[in-house]
């Protein structure tokens, strides 16, 4: 799938890092749920409705909400596995799995980013979720 | 990768069919076998597609077991409430292997099959028995820091049996030390098997994996009923994501006679350490009608690590394991605490993101 949504259809937004699962820079969403594109044969999800970053902001070009997190936080620095994390972090909060700063942890471990941004990648995905990563608190109104 | 053809299959029985032809394989999930294919390891010429034939629920079993279908998802699995209750090594094995999205699109029964991590194996340019039978073992006199310290063939780098690597799937321990039981269907019927009837050491022939035929489908995984507590501990070089270099499930059946806590039967199985979970009956024997005590698990820990073979790389393994092997005792009988929530990764991830700040954050 990776490579059909690079090479054929020309959304280069997802990324290739390792191609062998190992990064998560290539994530995208299958029906809603974060998959790796690296690891998927596109017949093996035929019918279903594959989401990419290309996808995620609004129509009249509004961010997502994690898009804006992770500028306000400044969570990356090269960029190359921010498509991939940002995925990621949607269907993390999503699941319900970011509830904490360990959850958050834990929960994003399969996204690696070589630029070291994490603390502020975990800043982010806190702010989409109403709380302040670095105290546990809720975030102010 | 060489070309391959893509069939889906329409039901058990066509699916069955269909893998008869030359070439062919089952394919769930894929995400270890897509990889393989990629990497020049299989060379599959017909992928038979069993993801859309059901065997995606989890049912109550009569007798009071459970009832996991194939192709339910890793992820799925970890959340479900009374998997998670009732066998919580389970679900702490499989949150604490691989990656949410990796965990979201691999089934069941896919990951106790997924083949070993040796590095070799994953390099056609090097010998590998497994990968092309005959052609001898690198990691005998190669880098053996993550091999196997128990079963493995040692014949020397140039033998046809020599093989040294660990069987890498977390779930597949837990589900040793529940004494799972796995239905296959095949062209003569169906059958139950023993989980640990699954999974083979090397022997003389390392390019067998399991024991099932190339038609053996398998529908779904039976955990007996069970309502002792059971525990997964997983010990690895980063704090996530990452394969286990030592794992350790423990499995109790306690009774409280009056006068505190007996155990009445207990299993132990070690991951990482062999080509499939490592159990040893006569250490787990130690436990039955035992009080749970310090002494008596250092003792289950002595005989379950006896006799490791081990490399110039890889002795570390054994000491490792005997700490495991004692902690998991401990935290499982309830004489020292979990590092996280019961059932979730924060329990089983021994370096991880556990302690007491996960007991604090996360509901």
């Amino acid at each position: 799938m990776l490579d059909a949504l690079r090479e054929q259809i020309g959304l280069t937004g997802t990324k290739k890092g390792c191609d062998h699962g190992q990064c998560g820079a290539c994530t995208v969403h299958v029906d809603g749920e974060r998959m790796l594109s690296c690891l998927l044969l596109v017949e093996a999800v035929n019918g279903s409705e594959i989401t990419t970053i290309e996808g995620i902001a609004d129509a009249d070009g509004e961010l997502h909400p994690m898009q804006q997190a992770f500028i306000d936080h400044d969570a990356l620095q090269c960029g190359y596995c921010t498509p991939g994390q940002i995925m990621s972090a949607i269907a993390c909060v999503s699941e319900g799995h970011a509830e904490s700063k360990i959850e958050i942890q834990e929960f994003m471990s399969g996204n690696l980013c070589r630029c070291g941004a994490y603390a502020q990648i975990i800043e982010a995905i806190a702010q989409v979720r109403n709380f302040d990563a670095r105290t546990q608190t809720p975030s102010p109104d | 990768m060489t070309p391959f053809r893509y069939e889906h299959a329409a039901n058990r029985a066509d699916a069955i069919i269909r893998v008869g032809q030359s070439g062919a394989q089952f394919i769930a999930g894929g995400t270890s076998q897509v990889d393989l294919m990629k990497e020049g390891v299989q060379q599959l010429t017909v992928l038979v597609d069993i993801a859309r034939i059901g065997l995606d629920v989890i049912t109550r079993l009569d007798g009071g077991g459970l009832g996991i279908g194939s192709n339910v998802k890793n992820a799925a699995a970890a959340d479900h409430p009374t998997l998670r209750q009732r066998y919580p090594a389970i679900t702490e094995a499989i949150q604490a292997g691989a990656s949410q999205q990796i965990r979201n699109r691999a089934s069941m029964a896919g990951n106790p099959l997924q083949r070993t991590r040796c590095p070799y194996l994953r390099d056609p340019a090097q010998p590998c028995n497994k990968r092309d039978p005959g052609s001898g073992c690198a990691a005998v006199i190669g880098f053996n820091r993550t091999q196997a310290i128990f079963g493995q063939t040692d014949r020397g780098p140039r033998d046809p049996a020599t093989c040294i690597a660990v069987h890498p799937s977390d779930l597949a321990v837990a589900l040793s030390a529940h004494d799972a039981v796995l239905v296959i269907e095949s062209p003569s019927g169906e059958r139950r098997i023993g989980f640990d009837e699954l999974l083979r050491l090397p022997g003389d022939d390392p390019s067998r994996d399991t024991n099932l035929a190339y038609d053996d489908l398998i529908t779904a995984i039976e955990l007996p009923a069970f309502s002792g507590r059971s525990h997964y501990l997983k010990v690895r070089d980063r704090a996530s994501y990452a394969y286990a270099l030592v794992s350790c499930a423990v499995v109790l059946d306690m009774a409280d006679d009056g006068h505190g806590d007996r155990i009445v039967a207990g299993r132990v199985a070690l991951g990482s350490v062999a080509a499939k979970p490592w159990r040893v009956q006569e250490a787990e024997a130690l436990l039955a009608g035992e009080r749970p005590s310090a002494a008596l698990f250092a003792e289950v820990a002595e005989r379950m690590v006896a006799g490791a073979r081990t490399y110039s790389m890889n002795g570390y393994k054994v000491p490792l394991s005997h700490a495991l092997i004692l902690r998991g005792l401990m935290e499982t009988s309830g004489l020292e605490p979990l590092a996280g929530p019961s059932g979730t990764a924060f329990a089983a991830s021994v370096g991880g993101m556990g302690g007491t700040a996960a007991l604090e954050h996360v509901a």
